[in-house]
């Protein structure tokens, strides 16, 4: 028995291929791993820090690393994985750019999550003079664990100037659907951003 | 007293005569040796639920349970090992042995060597933990078990779960490596060797003929314990426990050099309780062992490669205050598994010892040791 895997996470296994190797950074409880290796036979690990979530990894018989995601991938070698995924944890690296160009040397190709700060319902909230709280960022500005938001504009200026190829793109609002809205203005309507990337060559 | 419903209860070590040969490392042969074994719970019929427990420095067979029912203290690793606990002796079939080389009871330096008829004493060759696998791998063959459901072990005890997954590949399920080290450090073996020079400058020690002489190199022994507890917990709990407290109620300094502070007192005591239970040459070639272990070395210096032939899953385990045997150290063990495939998990628990923690009972390295011990006992059930 299994309870049914979220549908952003739904959406990234689609794009990974059967039996591969991955590194899934921030996998809580192992979730996304788990399925993977249930219906793709993927082989891989996760990289988690908090105590119960390692825990519940162990429980669930998923390769799971206590360790910081800040504190970088030094211990991994060159394409030594297929994929090295991030779901929703980018805005909350000290250097998000950095872990990014890490992923890539580590990982044939990258799949990343995040929250779009460009969606209508932050703009208005900053009109009215106010850090917005959505229902993607529900937190207050103090006591956030997200401290390097981006809108899909900013993230698309950072994958040019870094010269990463984008091979998928996903779109969706909170109930991780899209939807005509997100294609006609996909920076004001999109509420979780789903980017694969690689190095070009 | 009344025995806890999670307490293996009382147990009798059995001592287990090995007849075959054993190439050591160092190139003599032991043509037969005896090992003092305990055992927990039940194997199945399947004989695929056995556990093997690998013990440190100071360790020996007496991991769970009482000798005596008024026995004061249980076995070395009662916390983890009884009826319901993560080491669960009404899932598993548990066995812990007093290494060889060791003094309490298996053949060793406080044992007759059979072909001189006397104390082995400095005469028993220095062992190496390829040599405890190995011997471990013929009472595996006395007891009928081929393969280990898990082998389990910290620090030293680390040292010889990951010799198993590289010398016996097929003969290892799980591998749980605790608080370990790929390799002890030069600061590491610089501690073994004063604790060496501590025993072997003992007026005592007799060139480690002390029984003979019928005295036992007590001083040499108990300043290399004393040294060893410093290492084995941190600044901050030393800080905690003893601070700048003295003993004696009044405040005042005595201007001599009787035992003034507390933390004084607390490695007397430890120095002198090891004195009564342990033996100098045993502690010598303990060390040695030590500082021996390197299973990357004839693989390049490379670890990877060392494991690159182990087929078991592992769970490696540090703590965060252990300076003596490090996370960065775990790490290290981490990383070769990963470069090589292996399957592995690693946690490192939020301690407040250091080295010792890996014999408390803290809930998160509990939780850890359960949710992966439950799964090997559903897989070893079937």
């Amino acid at each position: 028995m299994s309870t049914p895997l979220r549908p952003d996470l739904q959406l990234i296994s689609g794009w990974i291929a059967p039996g591969s190797r991955i590194l899934d950074l921030g996998c809580g409880d192992g979730a996304l791993l788990a399925h993977l290796a249930r219906t793709r036979q993927v082989r891989g690990y996760g990289l988690e820090i908090d105590d119960d979530n390692v825990a519940a990894c162990v429980a669930a018989g998923i390769n799971v690393i206590q360790a910081d995601v800040d504190d970088g991938l030094a211990a991994f070698a060159d394409r030594s994985f297929d994929y090295v995924v991030m779901t929703q944890a980018l805005q909350a690296l000290v250097r998000p750019d950095q872990v990014l160009a890490e992923m890539l040397r580590v990982g044939r190709e990258v799949i990343v999550t995040f929250p779009n700060f460009g969606h209508w319902r932050v703009r208005v909230a900053l009109l009215g003079g106010h850090m917005p709280h959505t229902p993607a960022l529900p937190a207050n500005w103090y006591d956030t664990e997200n401290i390097h938001l981006c809108t899909l504009a900013d993230f698309d200026a950072l994958c040019r100037d870094s010269h990463w190829q984008v091979l998928e793109r996903a779109l969706l609002d909170r109930s991780h659907r899209t939807g005509a809205s997100i294609r006609i203005a996909p920076n004001l309507f999109c509420e979780i951003a789903l980017y694969k990337l690689r190095l070009p060559g | 007293m009344a025995v806890a419903a999670d307490s293996v209860g009382v147990v009798t070590p059995r001592r287990i005569a090995i007849a075959t040969p054993l190439l050591l490392a160092c190139g003599r042969v032991l043509p037969g040796f005896e090992l003092m074994v305990e055992t927990y719970g039940t194997l199945n019929v399947a004989r695929s639920n056995a556990v093997l427990i690998c013990h440190a420095l100071s360790g020996d067979h007496h991991a769970a349970g009482y000798h005596a029912a008024d026995d004061r203290k249980p076995g070395w690793w009662d916390s983890a090992i009884g009826p319901g606990k993560p080491i669960d002796t009404t899932k598993f079939f548990v066995v812990c042995l007093n290494n060889l080389g060791g003094c309490r009871g298996s053949t060793g330096p406080t044992t007759i060597n059979p072909e001189t008829g006397a104390l082995w004493g400095p005469d028993f060759p220095i062992v190496t933990v390829r040599d405890w696998v190995a011997s471990q791998a013929l009472l595996a063959d006395h007891l009928g078990i081929d393969v280990w459901a898990a082998v389990i072990g910290g620090s030293l005890g680390g040292m010889q779960v990951m010799q198993w997954t590289i010398d016996c590949p097929n003969r290892v399920r799980h591998a749980l490596v605790i608080a370990a080290a790929p390799r002890i450090s030069a600061q590491n073996i610089a501690f073994n060797e004063i604790a060496r020079q501590a025993i072997l400058s003992d007026p005592d020690f007799h060139g480690g003929r002390y029984i003979e002489a019928g005295v036992r190199p007590e001083r040499g022994l108990k300043l290399a314990r004393m040294l060893g507890h410093i290492t084995y917990l941190s600044d901050t709990a030393m800080r905690a426990r003893f601070g700048r407290m003295l003993r004696d109620g009044d405040g005042q300094y005595n201007f001599n050099y009787d035992v003034e502070f507390e933390v004084e007192s607390y490695l007397r005591h430890q120095g002198n309780s090891f004195v009564d239970r342990f033996d100098g040459n045993t502690y010598l070639l303990m060390t040695k062992a030590l500082d021996y272990f390197d299973p990357a070395r004839e693989y390049g210096d490379d670890l990877a490669g060392a494991f690159r032939t182990a087929t078991a899953r592992f769970l490696v385990i540090s703590f965060s205050v252990d300076w003596r045997f490090s996370p960065a150290r775990s790490r290290e063990i981490v990383n070769a598994l990963i470069a090589a495939g292996r399957d592995v998990s690693y946690a490192m628990i939020d301690s407040q010892l250091g080295h010792d923690d890996f014999l408390m009972p803290i809930p998160q390295y509990h939780a850890v040791l359960r949710n992966y011990l439950d799964r090997v006992a559903a897989e070893s059930a079937s």
